[in-house]
C-alpha cells in the first residue's frame, strides 16, 4: 500500500483537506448570508470522492453527485468557481442558474453536472461511456450515487444496461447510512447493497469508504477493467454522513453514539495519523499544506465575492442552443 | 418525384442521415433485427450494424439518459420509443436533464426522441396517446409532429441536425395511409415554421399531425356550402410559430383549433391564448376548439370513433363558427 512515492500520499491528503476546507468555508459563507441556496455537507465522503477521482486519467469523465466535492476539485474545478456557484454568481459553471454542486459541470474538465433526481446521472454517465466505446477510445466514465438512490428504478436499469452493453463505466455507491432522515434499514432489506451488482451480472466490490487508499485501489482496478474493455464494476463504499442532509437539517434523528463511533473513523484525521506513523508526513509539510489551502480558499472567496450576479435581462437567454 | 408512404419517408431520413454523419446512431427496443414495431428502422441494422443500431433492453429511463451523455460527448443519438405512450417511463431524463442542460450548462444536446404517436387504430388506452402537451410545457425541448411524407422526411432531418433535444412524434395512423411525393435526395424542412396546407378566407383551422388530413377533408366538404377554410399545419408544436397563427387569425377572424389530444391544458388552449392576447380585435367569433374529450383513449371502435375528432366534427363546428 505504501509502495508508491511520497508525493501521491501527500496529494491525496491535500485534496481531502482542500475538500473539507471548501466545505467549512461554504458553511461560514452561508451563515454570513452570502449563499442564497444551501450547502450539502461533505463530511464523511472526502475519501470516496478524492480516492476515486485520483484513480482516473485526464481523458476520463465523472458524473458526480452532491457529496463528491473532492472529485470536482481533483478534476480541476477551482475553489473560486465552487464558491461563485454557491453564491449564485454569473462567473460560476452554471452562470448562476443552478444551486451549489448541482449543475456544476464543465465538459472541458470531464465533469458532467448533475440534476437533483438521483441516480439520473448514472444513466447520463452510461452515455459518456457509450460514446467512448462507440469511438474505440480508451476512456472511462465514473459516476457516484448513494444508498437512497439505489432504491430508484434507474439504478437497476443502469446496472443492467451497462452490463448488457459491456460499457467502460465504474459506479460508486456511497452508502452513508441515511437518505435524508431514512436509515438504511428502511431503505433496503438485503445485507449488503453490493449484492445488486451480482444480480445484474457485473462485479461488485465493497470498500471502507473512509479509507482513501482502499477507495483508490478498488477504483483503479475497476477503471483498468473498464479501460481494457471488460465492462462495468460497482464499488460500494461504506461511510457515515456526519452532518444533516443540508444546512437546514440538524439530523437529530441520527443516534449520537452512531456518530461518535464514526467520528473515530474520520477519513482525514486517520489518514494523517497513518502518514505520520509511516514517516511520510512531517509537521513542516502539514503546515505548508494548511498554508497553501488557506491561500487558495481566501483567493477563491475573494474572486467569487467580486464576481457579479447575473443580469435579470438575461433570464430567458439560452433555453435553446 | 417518387411517391412513398409516411413510414418510408421516416426510414429514408434515418438512412440518409446515418450515412451522412457517423456520429448519428439509433437505439431503442426491437429496432435492430426486427426493424422496429412499425418497420420505421427497417434495413438500418443490415447497413450500419449493431454498433450504430442498438437493440436495448426494456429500460426507457436508462436509454433516454444515455442519449444525453452520448450527446454531451459529441454524438447525435436518435432514441426510438416503441409507442409515444411509453415515453412516460423515460420522462425523467428528458425533462430534467436534457431539457434544462443548455440553460444551465451551455452545452448543446442534439438528441431526437422519436415515437409513433396518436390513435385511430383501436389500440386502446396505452398504445394511442398524444402526450405532446407534457413536453410543450417543458422549457428547452422542441416538439415536432409532421402530417405528411414530405414534411416527415424534411423535419426529421432538421431534427437530427438541430443542436437541441427534439421530441419527434409520428402519427402512426398516417404511416401507411399517407402517400406523397418525396424527393429521393436529402433535404430539410425548418423547425418552428407552420405551413399553410390550404389557403382560404372565411375560417382558419389550426391543427397538426393526423388531424391535418381531417381538416383538409372538412374544408373540401365546406366548399360545397361556399365556406372557404384556411388550414394551418403547425408542424412544430414547440416553439409555436406565433406569426403564422396570428396571421391566419387576423386574415379570417374566425378560428377553429383542432387536435387529437385531450382538450384541457392542451396545445389548443395555448394557441387560443396567443390569439386572444395579440389579435382579439380581429376576431368575429369566439375561438372554437375541436379536440378529444378529457378521458383516457378507449379501445372499442364505437368508443374510439366518438373520442377521436374527425372531418364530420370539423364540418359541424366550422358551420357553427361561420354562422355565428
Amino acid at each position: 500500500m505504501f509502495e508508491s512515492d511520497k508525493t501521491d500520499h501527500i496529494k491525496l491528503l491535500y485534496w481531502m483537506m482542500l475538500t473539507r476546507a471548501v466545505d467549512d468555508r461554504s458553511v461560514s459563507l452561508a451563515k454570513l448570508g452570502k449563499i442564497p441556496g444551501t450547502i450539502f455537507s461533505q463530511k464523511g465522503h472526502e475519501a470516496i470522492s478524492v480516492g476515486a477521482a485520483c484513480a482516473l486519467s485526464e481523458i476520463d469523465v465523472i458524473a458526480p453527485m452532491h457529496r463528491d466535492l473532492g472529485a470536482y476539485l481533483v478534476r480541476g474545478m477551482t475553489p473560486g468557481r465552487i464558491f461563485s456557484q454557491a453564491m449564485a454568481r454569473v462567473t460560476s459553471p452554471s452562470q448562476g442558474r443552478d444551486v451549489n454542486t448541482h449543475g456544476m459541470g464543465d465538459i472541458e474538465l470531464g465533469i458532467i453536472g448533475y440534476v437533483s433526481h438521483l441516480p439520473q446521472l448514472m444513466t447520463v454517465a452510461l452515455g459518456a461511456a457509450f460514446s467512448f466505446q462507440y469511438r474505440n477510445e480508451p476512456r472511462v466514465a465514473l459516476t457516484f450515487t448513494g444508498d437512497g438512490a439505489s432504491s430508484e428504478g434507474a439504478f437497476s436499469e443502469s446496472l443492467n444496461l451497462a452490463a448488457v452493453l459491456k460499457l467502460p463505466i465504474v459506479f460508486i455507491l456511497e452508502d452513508n447510512q441515511y437518505a435524508y432522515s431514512t436509515p438504511s434499514k428502511y431503505q433496503y432489506a438485503i445485507t449488503d447493497l453490493v449484492a445488486r451488482a451480482t444480480a445484474f451480472g457485473l462485479p461488485g466490490v465493497t470498500v471502507a469508504g473512509n479509507n482513501v487508499l482502499d477507495v483508490q485501489t478498488a477504483s483503479t482496478e475497476a477503471i483498468d477493467r473498464a479501460r481494457r474493455g471488460d465492462g462495468p464494476t460497482l464499488i460500494k463504499a461504506n461511510t457515515m454522513r456526519m452532518e444533516g442532509h443540508a444546512l437546514h437539517d440538524s439530523a437529530k434523528y441520527v443516534p449520537t453514539d452512531l456518530l461518535n463511533k464514526w467520528r473515530e473513523k474520520d477519513p482525514i484525521v486517520n489518514y494523517k495519523s497513518l502518514l505520520y506513523e509511516k514517516e511520510l508526513l512531517d509537521e513542516q509539510t502539514e503546515k505548508s499544506l494548511i498554508k497553501q489551502i488557506d491561500k487558495e480558499i481566501s483567493a477563491g472567496v475573494l474572486w467569487a465575492e467580486k464576481s457579479p450576479f447575473p443580469d435579470p435581462a438575461t433570464l430567458t437567454e439560452g433555453v435553446y442552443a | 418525384m417518387p411517391e412513398i408512404t409516411f413510414l418510408q419517408a421516416i426510414n429514408q431520413a434515418l438512412h440518409q442521415e446515418m450515412k451522412a454523419d457517423d456520429t448519428v446512431f439509433i437505439l431503442g427496443q426491437d429496432i435492430g433485427v426486427l426493424g422496429g414495431a412499425f418497420q420505421a428502422t427497417a434495413g438500418l441494422f443490415d447497413e450500419f450494424g449493431r454498433k450504430r443500431v442498438i437493440d436495448t433492453p426494456m429500460c426507457e429511463y436508462a436509454f433516454s439518459g444515455l442519449a444525453s451523455g452520448a450527446a454531451l460527448m459529441g454524438l447525435r443519438p436518435i432514441v426510438e420509443f416503441q409507442f409515444a405512450d411509453f415515453i412516460s417511463t423515460g420522462f425523467d431524463p428528458i425533462v430534467q436533464f436534457a431539457a434544462t442542460h443548455h440553460y444551465r450548462q451551455k452545452n448543446p444536446l442534439p438528441i431526437v426522441f422519436r415515437a409513433p404517436w396518436g390513435g385511430g387504430s383501436y389500440a386502446g388506452p396505452f398504445h394511442s396517446q398524444c402526450p405532446e402537451a407534457w413536453f410543450a410545457h417543458t422549457a428547452g425541448l422542441k416538439v415536432v409532429i409532421p402530417s405528411n411524407p414530405h414534411d416527415a422526411k424534411g423535419l426529421l432531418i432538421s431534427a437530427i441536425r438541430d443542436p437541441n433535444p427534439v421530441i419527434f412524434f409520428e402519427p402512426k395512423f398516417l404511416y401507411r395511409s399517407q402517400r406523397g411525393d418525396v424527393p429521393s435526395d436529402s433535404y430539410t424542412v425548418d423547425l418552428g415554421l407552420a405551413d399553410v396546407a390550404l389557403a382560404g378566407t372565411d375560417i382558419s383551422i389550426i391543427t397538426y399531425g393526423a388531424m391535418v388530413p381531417e381538416a383538409i377533408a372538412a374544408a373540401k366538404t365546406l366548399t360545397k356550402s361556399s365556406i372557404s377554410c384556411e388550414v394551418i399545419d403547425l408542424r412544430t408544436i414547440s416553439p409555436l410559430d406565433r406569426e403564422s397563427i396570428l396571421a391566419t387569425a387576423k386574415k379570417t377572424g374566425k378560428v377553429l383549433i383542432l387536435h387529437e389530444a385531450r382538450k384541457t391544458a392542451g396545445i389548443g388552449a395555448e394557441i387560443a391564448a396567443i390569439i386572444s392576447e395579440n389579435a382579439f380585435e380581429y376576431l368575429d367569433a369566439p375561438i372554437k376548439r375541436v379536440t378529444a374529450p378529457d378521458t383516457p383513449v378507449p379501445y372499442s371502435p364505437p368508443l374510439e370513433n366518438a373520442y377521436r375528432p374527425n372531418s364530420d366534427n370539423v364540418v359541424h363546428a366550422a358551420k357553427e363558427l361561420y354562422y355565428f
